[in-house]
């Protein structure tokens, strides 16, 4: 059995009845059992996943009708609620919070009778580029174990990557999906703002913030985007996208489509591997007969900034009901007065969370807003508008997902600013509400290289066109495990 | 020049559910803590649901409160640690970015004094804390979140008010306003809370918080007025701070001073997109008010109800909406009786008919009703029609009964709903207005009055006495016109 097949490819299997459910999940979990010691891709595992994956195979020896995922096997960050599972967030702050409630896309992919395989590993809070600030430790590399996956949905992409679930889900607030995916050599999709129920996704930075699907090809992302999107009454920023079939058409072709690379974004500090794959690809690009060009977006220079000073302030707030008093963890509660007993509580949080918590109650304070965190909103929705500009004149904007090749453990932990630069390429999307998605496109020295591509808001149907057509452009090494 | 301001909050107990979410907005009889959900408890991953009917509700307080009510409306989160606030965020309105509260720059009158209305916003009421003892010295502290994210409607005035007794009088009238907007029920236990700021000639601005009832808060004004005024009179500098109504004690305790104020960090909650009001809702909402009460009033005295009576009437609601149902009703008899009117004549028949029922019934509830229905219970246990007071006030005006047994008609009704023909015939007490029986008791009373008779001999005005005495041998029953005619007969 090849566990390596995309999610398309195992559902026509499962119809055909080339294996059942019940092998294929309990495959994966051998494959687990194999790897993860290593890899740590997961926090927590679903022990209810083979039961699942039998009553599934009974239902279909029954002839009856069951959901499009067919048991296929799917491994979800560990911020987004799934009812009954531990969701820690990689935190000491949740280390006992079971969710009461599914997430949306958990209920519509439960609908489907996709299977949960388990809880993957992520940055604190999701708060990282690395994994390496959850508590429970790193998630590895497949490609390299002493290389780190990227983050913060490290472990979503380690899964996918390492044949440990065929699909995966995390969560996008700087390029959480797009920088594991890139790292990882697999495909992954930040939506447009509200395409995308976040209703179970514990928030970080609620305004900018999506759930991102995470597959081994760009069909298969769009294929859970279909199942995943759409308006939800329990996230009142949901946009209706009247049931869109992303799938349908998706080999259309990129013909006489216009391209814009951001000049900022291939510019100073862009690693010169990484800045070749980019020319190969825009090459490709024309190749598939579009049209390429260099656009500068003046405030790309100042997103970051504007970034880290927005979802500092929001974290802030977020994160501010965790005072342990409903749940949490195990505390002695004796003796301590509320105030005290809070402070000493939130003290658990690990140090970049602390870091950005800080920072979140300083920036927009009555005496310093007006200085940062409103000058990060101005900047935000220049940006906006200069990326809205830029779409009157092309189709696509393209740039390296991430403008370095994955690096090594700690090389960047003891340098913040260094470690806030590695999200240069990804916050514009965020920040802007557009949809932008990562397609894996070189191994360079057993390391890899995705390329994004950022499209208008709700676009995502031709941005998955442009994206298969440069997915089927390339031919990459499976990964060495 | 004493300054007085005033923030109420209103919790919009007339709607079903809390202002995020599906649990009851009306938490009061549950068991702690069973009136909650993930999202009203800012369980991770909640998201809030704005409930649409909230905003409505909030734009039709400003409207009555004459404000004017922006086009998009903002929600902010303000960022506090309290044991009460579960998400320890409150998510409630502001106008740093332009009017984006839900009504500002209203007004209302006050005996001839226009208080102005500042800015009105809809925010999410935390839990409560219950202490054991007192809250300085309490060891354990419960929290019961099941009031948490209970819609409020927060009244923010210009500190326009002189004296205690405006601020009284003042909310009387938005207490009675809200009631009659269908919007809150002011009589539940904190339902409606105010804090105040004060300030004397030459002293800084002082907060008071922690006050739980109106009546409280005229005697924390008192105090404070006083305390600042014995300051003053020392020359002892009155500064800013905010102090807390100790309600045991009653007495103000200084909280914190303006430098220990928080800070709240306050900006846009993402989770709600802005909502826009368009004119078309707000002109569905300006039709859908009820009457004011002012407008009431007017109306009531035109029927010739006299000004007392229609400000009672008016400003209860409970008592005019069961009034209009019985004029309704009433509207009906009499076109029954006299056929629709189809000429001026016929108009101000009907009309004099019209307001005969309206004065007699207002009388009826105003002097009777409101105290047989003092409260709620009563009211839900009251078996009493619109159409009983009709068939009631019927039978008056035809003098078929007096008006002194109209009372036991009225609480017969109110006690068992049985229709009037059935109350007199069981208590017997159809008019008396047979000539004979009348005049047999008028000997009588006469035979054992001579000193009043002589009396009302010389003074026309003593006869009332003598009319009483036949009234009281008659049980009320005796027809007062007849009596009086009878009377006059024989002495003369």
């Amino acid at each position: 059995m090849n566990l390596g097949i995309s999610a398309l490819d195992y559902i026509e299997a499962i119809k055909n009845g080339e294996f059942t459910v019940e092998e294929f999940v309990s495959e994966t979990f051998d494959q687990i059992k194999k790897v993860d010691g290593k890899l740590h891709a997961y926090l927590s595992l679903n022990d209810k996943a083979l039961d699942q994956a039998k009553e599934l195979d009974k239902k279909r020896k029954a002839k009856e009708k069951i959901g499009s995922c067919m048991g296929m096997p799917i491994a979800i960050k560990d911020n987004i609620c799934v009812k009954g599972a531990k969701t820690t967030c990689a935190s000491k702050m949740l280390e006992k919070y079971t969710a009461p409630f599914d997430a949306t896309v958990i209920a519509r992919l439960r609908k489907q009778d996709a299977l949960f395989i388990g809880k993957t590993n992520l940055d604190e809070f999701a708060m990282g580029t690395t994994t390496e600030f959850s508590v429970y430790g790193p998630s590895k590399n497949p490609w390299n174990q002493e290389y780190v996956p990227g983050g913060s949905s490290g472990g979503s992409a380690v899964a996918v990557s390492a044949l440990e679930s065929v699909v995966s889900l995390g969560s996008d607030t700087g390029g959480s999906v797009r920088n594991p995916a890139s790292f990882c050599s697999i495909v992954g999709l930040k939506p447009t703002y509200g395409l995308v129920s976040r209703y179970g996704l514990i928030s970080y930075a609620n305004s900018i913030e999506q759930i991102g699907p995470m597959a081994r090809t760009v069909k298969d992302t769009a294929f859970l985007l279909n199942v995943i999107s759409g308006i939800d009454p329990n996230d009142n920023t949901t946009i209706d996208n009247h049931g869109e079939d992303y799938l349908k058409n998706i080999d259309s072709g990129i013909d006489g489509k216009k391209i814009g690379i951001i000049s900022e974004m291939v510019g100073k500090g862009t690693d010169n591997t990484v800045s070749s794959a980019t020319k190969k690809a825009l090459a490709k690009f024309e190749d598939l007969g579009a049209k390429c060009e260099e656009i500068p977006i003046d405030m790309v220079d100042y997103s970051v900034a504007s970034y880290y000073t927005i979802t500092s302030t929001e974290a802030g707030s977020n994160l501010a009901r965790y005072d342990n008093l409903r749940y949490g963890f195990d505390f002695d509660l004796e003796g301590y007065e509320f105030n005290s007993y809070i402070s000493k509580a939130r003290r658990s949080f690990g140090p970049e969370v602390t870091r950005r918590l800080i920072i979140g109650g300083f920036v927009p304070s009555a005496g310093h807003a007006g200085k940062y965190f409103l000058k990060a909103l101005k900047v935000k929705s220049r940006l906006t508008k200069e990326i809205n500009a830029a779409f009157k004149k092309v189709d696509f904007l393209v740039a390296p997902t991430v403008p370095i090749l994955p690096f090594k453990f700690g090389e960047k932990l003891d340098d913040p600013v260094a470690m806030f630069l590695i999200d240069f390429n990804t916050v514009t999307a965020n920040l802007t509400g557009k949809p932008a998605i990562s397609v894996p496109f070189e191994i360079s020295n057993g390391l890899p290289i995705g390329i994004q591509i950022i499209a208008d808001s709700m676009q995502e149907k031709s941005l998955f066109q442009a994206a298969y057509a440069l997915e089927s452009t390339t031919n990459l090494p499976k990964v060495p495990l | 020049m004493t300054k007085i301001g005033l923030e109420i909050h209103c919790q919009l107990t007339k709607l079903e559910s809390k202002l995020f979410c599906s649990c009851k907005a009306d938490y009061r009889g549950f068991e702690p803590n069973t009136n909650i959900c993930p999202v009203c408890v800012g369980l991770p991953g909640s998201l809030p649901r704005l409930n649409k009917k909230a905003i409505e509700k909030a734009t039709v307080i400003a409207m009555a409160l004459n404000c004017q009510t922006p086009q998009k409306i903002a929600f902010f989160r303000k960022n506090y640690f309290y044991p009460d606030l579960p998400k320890n965020f409150q998510i409630t309105q502001l106008n740093i970015y332009g009017p984006t509260s839900i009504g500002q720059e209203g007004k209302i009158s006050v005996e001839g004094k226009e208080i102005q209305i500042r800015r009105i916003q809809l925010e999410e009421d935390p839990g409560r804390l219950i202490y054991e003892g007192s809250s300085e010295r309490t060891q354990i502290t419960l929290v019961d979140y099941n009031r948490a994210g209970t819609p409020l409607v927060e009244i923010v005035t210009e500190p326009d008010f002189e004296n205690p007794k405006q601020v009284r009088l003042f909310l009387n009238i938005l207490s009675d306003l809200l009631e009659n907007l269908g919007v809150s029920d002011p009589s539940l236990e904190g339902a409606m809370r105010a804090d105040a700021n004060v300030s004397i000639e030459g002293g800084s601005k002082v907060e008071i918080k922690n006050i739980n009832s109106f009546y409280d808060l005229e005697k924390a004004l008192h105090f404070e007025l006083t305390r600042q005024q014995s300051l003053a009179e020392r020359k002892i500098e009155i500064i800013q701070e905010t102090r807390h109504w100790d309600d045991k004690r009653k007495i103000t305790i200084s909280a914190r001073s303006k430098e220990e104020e928080e800070d709240y960090r306050y900006f846009l909650e993402g989770d709600i997109p802005w909502v826009k009001i368009d004119s078309k809702t707000v002109e569905r909402l300006k039709e859908g008010m009820p009457e004011s009460i002012s407008s009431k009033k007017i109306r009531y005295e035109n029927y010739g109800i006299p000004t007392q009576v229609a400000d009672i009437l008016s400003s209860e609601k409970y008592f005019s909406d069961f009034f209009q149902k019985y004029l309704d009703y009433s509207n009906l008899v009499i076109n029954k009786k006299l056929g629709v009117p189809n000429n001026f004549n016929e108009i101000e028949e009907f009309d004099k008919k019209y307001h005969s029922f309206a004065k007699e019934g207002a009388n009826i509830i105003t002097t009777d009703l409101m105290g047989l229905l003092d409260n709620k219970e009563k009211r839900n246990a009251s078996k009493l029609t619109a159409e009983h007071l009709s068939d009631l006030v019927n039978a008056i005006l035809e003098n078929k009964i007096t008006r002194h047994s109209s009372k036991t008609v009225l609480q017969t009704m109110v006690k068992t709903g049985k229709p009037i023909s059935e109350i007199i015939s069981e208590f017997a007490l159809e008019q008396v207005s047979d000539d004979a029986i009348l005049s047999t008791m008028i000997d009588e009373v006469i035979k054992e009055e001579s000193k009043a008779v002589e009396e009302a001999k010389l003074n026309p005005e003593a006869i009332n006495y003598l009319v009483g005495k036949v009234m009281k041998k008659t049980k009320g029953q005796a027809d007062p016109t007849l009596t009086l005619n009878l009377l006059k007969k024989k002495i003369s």
